[in-house]
């Protein structure tokens, strides 16, 4: 699991790569949280178009950073998902939270 | 029904082995020509079963989990994970979407997304005895396929 970012006028990029589990989750909740306290965007997006798996431990992460991005008053989306952790994120029902955006 | 084909895994319930029971029951269904899309399905439903395992059946300490895998001679892929750890105590309410026990890396969602995830899904708890998790899923055959 690996993570990238880039910071561009209060918009803060987070492109999760790899298989994110619940044996990965604790680990990335909590570089992601760093990442917030560090930049304290304004927005957030979570790019997933990286991510070849992720199962519920992927919903927790991103339900946890969507609070976090609510309680500092920014906006958080799920951008670019590949297929799987998009049908994932369907069966969860969290697209009502946290809106998907597609840049392609 | 009886199976055409099977294997049987046992690993401990180390969260570094969710990656290699979902990997494994992927190679083994192989055999069956599913579609990418069906292949996430079972690997996702895989990972939660086996999740649940790791994560509540032996809280604080490594237990052992079974994995079975069975082509049934229907052509119907099941998959049992079994562990012998402390059970579930209200099955109902654990089945419940977004009822959690677990830690802050869990959402609640991991049964909601097995029975999404495949055509059948049965489980079966005692308390101080162990959980056993059964999971049927059918693969479109490649004629019918668009």
């Amino acid at each position: 699991m690996e993570i990238q970012t880039s910071y561009d006028a209060g918009r803060l990029t987070v492109y999760l790569i790899g298989e994110l589990d619940q044996h990965e989750a604790r680990s990335v909740m909590h570089r992601l949280e760093e990442l917030l306290d560090e930049y304290i965007p304004r927005d957030c997006a979570l790019n997933l178009a990286g991510l070849s798996f992720m199962d519920s431990s992927g919903i927790a992460v991103i339900i946890r950073i969507s609070r976090r991005m609510n309680a500092l008053g920014g906006r958080v989306w799920i951008e670019d998902p590949a297929r799987q952790p998009q049908r994932v994120i369907d069966a969860a029902g969290i697209a009502r939270l946290v809106p998907i955006a597609m840049s392609r | 029904m009886k199976a055409s084909n099977s294997i049987k895994l046992e690993f401990p319930s180390k969260s570094s082995n969710e990656s290699f029971a979902r990997a494994a029951a992927a190679a083994f269904a192989a055999q069956l020509d599913p579609t990418m899309e069906e292949l996430g399905d079972l690997r996702t439903a895989v990972s939660e079963a086996v999740t649940n395992a790791i994560v509540h059946a032996y809280p604080d300490s490594i237990g052992m989990i079974c994995m079975k895998l069975r082509i049934l001679e229907s052509g119907v892929f099941e998959v049992t994970v079994r562990d012998w750890g402390r059970g579930i105590e209200d099955l109902e309410k654990a089945m419940t979407p977004l009822y959690s026990t677990g830690g802050e890396e869990r959402s609640g969602m991991g049964f909601t997304i097995m029975d999404s995830f495949t055509d059948k899904l049965r489980v079966r708890s005692s308390p101080g005895k162990g959980t056993t998790v059964v999971m049927q899923k059918s693969f479109s055959p490649r004629a019918v396929r668009v």
